[in-house]
């Protein structure tokens, strides 16, 4: 045996999987380790759902506030860590080179890419648990397809993800964050989120349905609030949106 | 053992749109040594450093890394190499324990983490997250992250700007380890007396092309002249002794009794200004050679300041 001295040369990668978990759990640590991402993905859609439900601020129509709110405090969950979150979050590592260290590292830039969609899953997973308790103790009776909500769900997080790296991957990294906050309060007025898309005039009505904020909250309220079939149609948007989204942050992402 | 060079570029070419970063640049990095980039601002050290870590492509010229093309062979060259950047690399939120230990974790044979941690003094990061973390343990942290891996070879970018003189000695310490254990590294620097400690080979880059490469001592010895002081009775003979001496030198009264030799001060020389100051019966005090450092060469091969 020869003598070895700490960093005699040994090189390798960690096996693909493990390497892809690590990171996958970092990722998500430092998702829920930072106080202003909580306030955004936690704090407010909490507050919404608690506050327009026990108070009669906004005319939801026929049926308990909170059947009418819970979808759309839903999909805002989604939009918050998708989009908001992941948007500043990646924005920032971009500014700082971690992106640029982590490509000369042995993870795969897909690799990467593969351990962000499953932290902001794990975050999802997080968010919904806590809004469907809050939803039910406000006296929420969800109804519908499991599978068509997990299907809105996950075209709408794709759809967002794209949006949010595309912003993240082109735009400065303080041009990332405001642009998101700002598109953030936007679509949760516009986007039929607590605000019934019937309360703006039909024009409008018209270009805000093809938003994938809108989409993916009447997509929900369809489900869960009607017990209606699977909303292809809110599906079909999605996925136009999530293609769009993610072809175009594949074409335009850059890495320093 | 493998014979073939650690990095390996010929005729290098970058060009930023219409300004040319480096400018058909060659570079030979042996294996198991430790080879310092040194030149001014703007002179191509990063760039080169880049395109051979695989982060830009090349214009014109090959380069070869471990045998490897840094970006066509990035999959199989990246858990082959360490990077440090000059700066950032690191979550704003993680902890310097948490981020060393997640790179270890992406190696299959990583360093042991608390060693290196103690090493490298990190320990006293505790649980504060980077960004709050001082520039010398941002530092630290990069290099730590460099070298965890075990690779065979690791690109350092300005190692030891912004360290105290206690953690720009644990630095060297490490880099000298890392030779000892036969690992390649290339360090760029703007530190002259960094280079003439930890460096074997030392190339001097300005305006994009290698202008000086050889040993430290190699490139103090051929680049500048070196130069002899002593002190004696004033107004000596100086054309006497002018014409005892090489013909390529120069000798001057300074002051009155202090005088200066220029030229390829060696034994030969010494042993000529001493046996002519026997004859003239002059005692030379103060005796002095004064080598020139690698600055000196620096300067008068670029006429620039390093750290302008």
């Amino acid at each position: 045996m020869t003598a070895t001295g700490t960093f005699t040369p040994r090189p390798g990668a960690a096996p693909l999987p493990r390497m892809i978990r690590a990171q996958a759990a970092l990722e998500t640590r430092m998702l829920l380790r930072n106080g202003e991402q909580l306030l955004l993905t936690v704090i407010i859609p909490t507050l919404l759902l608690v506050l327009f439900s026990a108070v009669d601020i906004i005319d939801t129509g026929a049926g308990r506030s909170v059947d009418f709110l819970a979808p759309g405090i839903l999909a805002l969950a989604v939009l918050s860590t998708a989009f908001t979150g992941q948007a500043i979050a990646t924005g920032f590592e971009r500014r700082y080179g971690v992106l640029k260290r982590l490509a000369a590292s042995p993870l795969p830039r897909w690799g990467l890419m593969t351990a962000k969609t499953c932290a902001v899953l794990v975050t999802e997973v997080l968010q919904i648990a806590l809004l469907t308790a809050v939803a039910l103790a406000l006296g929420w009776s969800p109804h519908g397809n499991p599978a068509a909500v997990a299907g809105l769900l996950i075209l709408g997080t794709a759809a967002f993800s794209g949006l949010g790296l595309l912003m993240a991957g082109t735009l400065k990294a303080e041009a990332t964050l405001a642009a998101a906050n700002l598109v953030f309060l936007l679509l949760l007025v516009g986007g039929g989120v607590i605000v019934p898309l019937a309360k703006f005039p039909e024009a409008a009505q018209a270009v805000l349905g093809l938003l994938p904020i809108t989409a993916l909250s009447d997509g929900l309220r369809t489900v869960l609030q009607h017990g209606a079939g699977v909303p292809w149609s809110d599906l079909g948007i999605l996925a136009v949106w999530a293609v769009a989204g993610l072809g175009a942050a594949a074409r335009f992402f850059r890495w320093e | 053992m493998r014979t073939e060079p650690a990095v390996e570029v010929v005729g290098l070419v970058k060009r930023y749109g219409t300004k040319t970063a480096v400018d058909g640049l060659d570079l030979t990095v042996a294996r198991g040594a430790v080879t310092a980039v040194l030149g001014p601002n703007g002179a191509g050290k990063t760039t080169t450093v880049e395109i051979c870590e695989g982060y830009r492509r090349a214009d014109a010229g090959t380069v070869r890394v471990l045998g490897l093309d840094p970006v066509a062979d990035a999959a199989a060259l990246r858990p082959r190499i360490g990077v440090m950047l000059q700066s950032g690399g690191v979550y704003p939120g993680a902890r310097a324990d948490e981020m060393l230990r997640h790179t270890a974790g992406l190696h299959a044979h990583p360093v042991d983490v608390d060693l290196l941690i103690e090493r490298l003094g990190l320990g006293s990061c505790g649980r504060t997250a980077y960004r709050r973390l001082s520039g010398g343990q941002q530092q630290r942290l990069a290099l730590a992250m460099a070298v965890v891996g075990r690779p065979e070879l690791v690109f350092l970018d300005e190692p030891t700007a912004g360290l105290d003189p206690q953690a720009r000695r644990a630095t060297w310490d490490l880099v000298r380890e890392l030779r000892q254990d036969g690992v390649s590294t290339v360090l760029t620097t703007h530190f002259m007396d960094e280079a003439e400690q930890l460096a074997d080979d030392v190339a001097i880059i300005d305006g994009g092309r290698v202008i000086a490469r050889g040993t430290p001592e190699e490139l103090c010895r051929g680049g500048a002249e070196n130069t002899l002081r002593f002190t004696g009775r004033p107004g000596l003979d100086v054309t006497s002794l002018l014409k005892a001496l090489p013909a390529d030198s120069a000798a001057t009264e300074l002051t009155p009794g202090t005088y200066r030799v220029d030229g390829k001060v060696g034994p030969q020389l010494l042993a000529t200004v001493a046996s002519w100051c026997a004859q003239h019966g002059v005692m030379p005090d103060a005796i002095a050679v004064e080598r020139h450092t690698l600055e000196d060469v620096f300067l008068e091969l670029t006429g620039k300041e390093l750290r302008a």
